[in-house]
């Protein structure tokens, strides 16, 4: 196990070298320009002169290495100097955004607390819901509950966040007045008062993104239950004269969560990322939010950097997948 | 004792009377909302308007521009002139006067240096300054003396009100940007986005395209001065977001650029929680003709360039033809509501500037047919389209990804069939269109179609500048990295005779006349720019605020120290 992780990880330095070149390819290739934002009144030699400020006239090989350097040299040992107090990255340039100046990693450490809080309680109220829904409709195959969590899948399957979620926003925020809109990421949790705004904030959010991942989840867990179900272990436990309960919940529910929690494993990626719609709509102003932006304005190096670390995730989290498949089934050994 | 008592009670009672009326920080927190957030707070370096509206509740120029258009001096004493002797008799200097006892938020004195230090900042080679328009034609900034500033143009200028004039050029701290000069501005991250300011607020916390945290400066020189205590501004979104978080869930009290639909408009005003504000400057959709012929035949190179005039375009009658079969009316009506205003002029605003021209308000698809006929154009095959010697009346139309835009479109596209014109339609994402790649074919300047629609302003009441754009010289071409504003590739020597008349002109009257008729000349006598609608800027505030002066010549946050809560 312990030489599969070890290969595996050293196999995952060159790919990700090579995902490096080529997100940074794609997205200097991609048409647009960081001054397309900037007014029409602001002359052309201006805008020369401060896209050379920038340094985004230099080749692109030029850049590629720089940001190499800074990915794996400059900002790794400001890290270091921020915990030991030395002083290994002293005079060195970090990586700045075009769009505001601001070091690229000061942006994502400002923005990935609330990306974790809002997308991964979605993420983790979508599994909670999902899991018992797809356990019953598959225990109770045809029945109404499973034509109804069909129904539900469906729904959260077909209606995309930005209805979903300017729905919720009429009819709770605008109509009842329950919940804000607008998300505060300065708000701080001190007491309960601020317990309690911070969950009537994550409310609207949560609900939007949980109900798109209870969705898929919960489809998954049905199917994998079914295959199970008519297993000839579970005729077996059966016939032993084993309650109900622990037929499925101990035998079929536990060989049925093997693939799930490949799935959930999988996704767990997508939290990091951020969810671009929904942390628009309300505000969340997370990772997701990041990253359209920078699109938007061309801010390569953002792009860049947000690109890969999420490349890195995925590389990561699938290890991890492979890694708990093995341990949860020990019919699989990688050595 | 209780006599002592109750005679202590009523000095303080008188004592407070006044101050409870106007105290600073008496009405708790005001809230700001932006559709785009705030990604720094320093204008020299910013990238757009959300930026500098920021910096304005911070930062502070010599004078502002009210919403009238009038200068109103902010850090000076007064506005110099001719008459008080602030501006030299061959004009090429202007002289402001500080207003004593200035404190930047940490408590120095503000000086003349400051002043000299932004200039130098602002114009450094290698510090990429967006707003080094402010300071062009600028020869010297000095400090004569702790309290004065003069700066020496190179040559005379009429409008010497550019330098440390609105909210796009304010004074900074040069202790704090002193290291912060050239190359190094960009890496300056704190000093950028908490920059220490004289305005009534000062930035406390920063979340960089998120939130912006501020609260009262306690040396603001107005001590009864701003009303909030604290002030957010929020970031991202859209503006139907904004606007809601506005007018209908009162989560905040102003919300900057909520150009939403005029039914959306409407709905919103009904529940009743605030109002829409709109502020008119000199922002005009229009269309554009390109003279020059953009065909996909030609080698690249020539392509939209002087040497090859437009086969269809190239008549006058066929551009006023075009411009007949529009209503400008529906447009509004349809895209802008109160948000717009029809118009004919390229100088829309301020009243004094603008053309009379109003001749193409009224839609004339009779008068556009007999047009085409005249110029040659005739359904010869009975399919609809016009054509002449074997060519078809067919135009490519651009325009940038945008709602509102794709109605115009598909809107004109209509009028135009209606006259026996073919239209093709294109939409190009914003940051490509107006992103100047050289090497895009997409973008506007290189304007590889027939005709294109977008909007553009004048950056000040005098647009003497934004005039220059229609100059021979401005001709983008291959030979100048497709840079130049003049993108109808429009080149007559009257023009620029005209313009350079306007630029030696010092009297405001004539001025204004000058102005005219090159706005005449661009739209109804040539029909080479086809103003459309007369874009507003268009805000919400809350019914509990107070104060708000919706500005079209500055930012609108140019008066937020005067903004308090509606009890």
């Amino acid at each position: 196990m312990l030489t599969f992780t070890l290969r595996r990880l050293l196999l995952a330095i060159p790919t990700l070298l090579v995902i490096s070149l080529v997100i940074f390819l794609l997205v200097d290739l991609a048409p647009g320009s960081p001054m397309s934002d900037i007014p029409l009144t602001v002359p052309p030699d201006v805008r020369q002169r401060m896209i050379e400020a920038l340094g985004a006239d230099q080749p692109v090989f030029v850049r590629y290495v720089l940001w190499l350097r800074q990915f794996f040299w400059v900002e790794p040992a400001f890290l270091i100097d921020g915990w030991f107090g030395t002083t290994l990255s002293e005079g060195e340039q970090r990586i700045l955004s075009w769009q505001s100046r601001s070091p690229v990693f000061t942006i994502i450490g400002q923005r990935l607390p609330q990306t974790l809080t809002v997308i991964g309680t979605a993420y983790l109220v979508g599994i909670l819901i999902a899991l018992p829904i797809g356990i019953y409709s598959a225990y109770r195959q045809y029945s109404l509950f499973d034509q109804g969590g069909t129904l539900f899948a469906m729904i959260g399957f077909s209606v995309p966040t930005f209805f979903s979620g300017t729905l919720f926003i009429i009819i709770f925020a605008v109509w009842l007045g329950w919940f804000p809109t607008k998300y505060n990421t300065q708000l701080d949790v001190v007491d309960w008062a601020t317990f309690w705004e911070q969950i009537r904030q994550m409310a609207l959010p949560v609900m939007t993104l949980g109900l798109a991942n209870a969705a898929a989840i919960s489809r998954y867990m049905r199917s994998s239950m079914l295959d199970n179900m008519t297993m000839d272990y579970v005729r077996t436990a059966r016939a032993k004269g084993l309650s109900e309960r622990t037929v499925v919940l101990k035998h079929v529910l536990r060989n049925s969560l093997i693939p799930v929690v490949t799935v959930i494993a999988l996704g767990i990626p997508s939290i990091f990322g951020g969810a671009i719609i929904t942390e628009n709509l309300f505000g969340v102003n997370g990772i997701g939010a990041a990253l359209i932006g920078a699109i938007h304005a061309s801010d390569l190096p953002m792009v860049q950097t947000l690109a890969f670390i999420f490349a890195v995730l995925i590389v990561l989290f699938n290890l991890i997948a492979d890694i708990l498949y093995g341990l949860l089934d020990p019919r699989i050994r990688y050595d | 004792m209780k006599l002592k008592t109750a005679l202590l009670g009523a000095v303080a009672v008188l004592g407070l009377a006044p101050a409870a009326f106007a105290e600073r920080g008496a009405d708790g927190e005001v809230r700001l909302t932006f559709p785009q957030a705030v990604s720094i707070v320093n204008p020299y370096l910013s990238g757009g308007t959300k930026d500098i509206l920021a910096a304005a509740m911070v930062l502070e120029p010599l004078a502002v521009v009210d919403p009238d258009g009038v200068l109103v001096p902010r850090l000076a004493v007064e506005i110099p002139t001719m008459e008080n002797g602030g501006i030299s008799e061959d004009m090429t200097s202007i002289t402001w006067k500080l207003q004593p006892g200035l404190l930047w938020s940490d408590g120095t004195a503000v000086t003349a240096d400051d002043a000299v230090f932004t200039w130098q900042y602002c114009t450094h080679p290698e510090g990429g300054c967006s707003q080094a328009t402010k300071f062009e034609g600028v020869a010297s900034v000095e400090a004569v003396d702790p309290s004065t500033i003069k700066v020496t143009f190179d040559g005379p200028k009429p409008n010497p009100y550019t330098a440390f004039v609105s909210g796009l050029s304010p004074l900074l701290q040069k202790a704090q940007f002193e290291a912060c000069i050239g190359a190094a501005a960009p890496t300056c991250t704190d000093a950028n986005n908490m920059p220490i300011g004289t305005g009534p607020f000062m930035v406390t916390g920063f979340a960089v395209n998120d939130t912006v945290s501020m609260t009262a400066n306690p040396n603001f020189r107005d001590p009864a001065k701003p009303a909030f205590a604290t002030a957010v501004i929020k970031g991202g979104g859209d503006a139907e977001g904004s606007a809601r978080a506005v007018m209908e869930t009162g989560e905040f009290d102003y919300a900057w650029n909520t150009q939403i639909p005029p039914d959306s408009q409407a709905a919103m005003t009904a529940a009743g929680k605030g109002q829409f504000v709109v502020a008119f400057g000199t922002l005009v959709e229009r269309i554009e003709m390109n003279l020059t012929n953009p065909s996909p035949d030609l080698p690249e190179g020539e392509r939209s360039t002087v040497k090859h005039p437009h086969p269809i375009l190239s008549d006058i009658r066929v551009r006023t033809a075009l411009s007949k079969a529009i209503d400008r009316s529906i447009l509004v009506e349809i895209g802008y509501g109160a948000g717009g205003k029809p118009t004919c002029n390229v100088i829309p605003a301020p009243e004094a500037w603008a053309s009379d021209n109003t001749a193409c308000l009224t839609q004339d698809l009779e008068g556009a047919k007999a047009l085409l006929e005249e110029a040659g154009w005739t359904d010869t095959d009975g399919d609809g389209v016009r054509d002449r010697d074997g060519v078809k009346l067919s135009l490519l139309y651009q325009t940038t990804v945008n709602p509102i835009r794709q109605d115009f479109q598909a809107l004109i596209k209509d009028w135009w069939s209606e006259i026996g014109v073919e239209t093709e339609l294109k939409a190009i994402d914003p940051g490509v269109f107006f992103g100047g790649d050289p090497g895009s074919p997409d973008t506007f300047q290189k304007f590889y179609a027939d005709v294109e629609m977008y909007a553009n302003n004048s950056d000040s009441p005098d647009p003497e500048t934004y005039l220059a754009q229609y100059l021979c010289a401005n001709i983008p071409s291959p030979e100048t990295q497709w840079q130049g504003e003049n993108i109808n590739r429009f080149c007559d020597p009257a023009y620029d005779a005209l313009h350079a008349e306007l630029t030696g002109t010092t009297d405001i009257a004539q001025r204004q006349d000058i102005a005219k008729r090159l706005n005449d000349m661009v739209t109804k006598d040539s029909m080479v720019v086809v103003p459309l609608v007369h874009r507003g800027t268009l805000s919400a505030h809350s019914n509990t605020l107070g104060g708000v002066r919706i500005n079209a010549w500055d930012m609108e946050t140019w008066n937020v120290a005067d903004w308090f809560r509606v009890k």
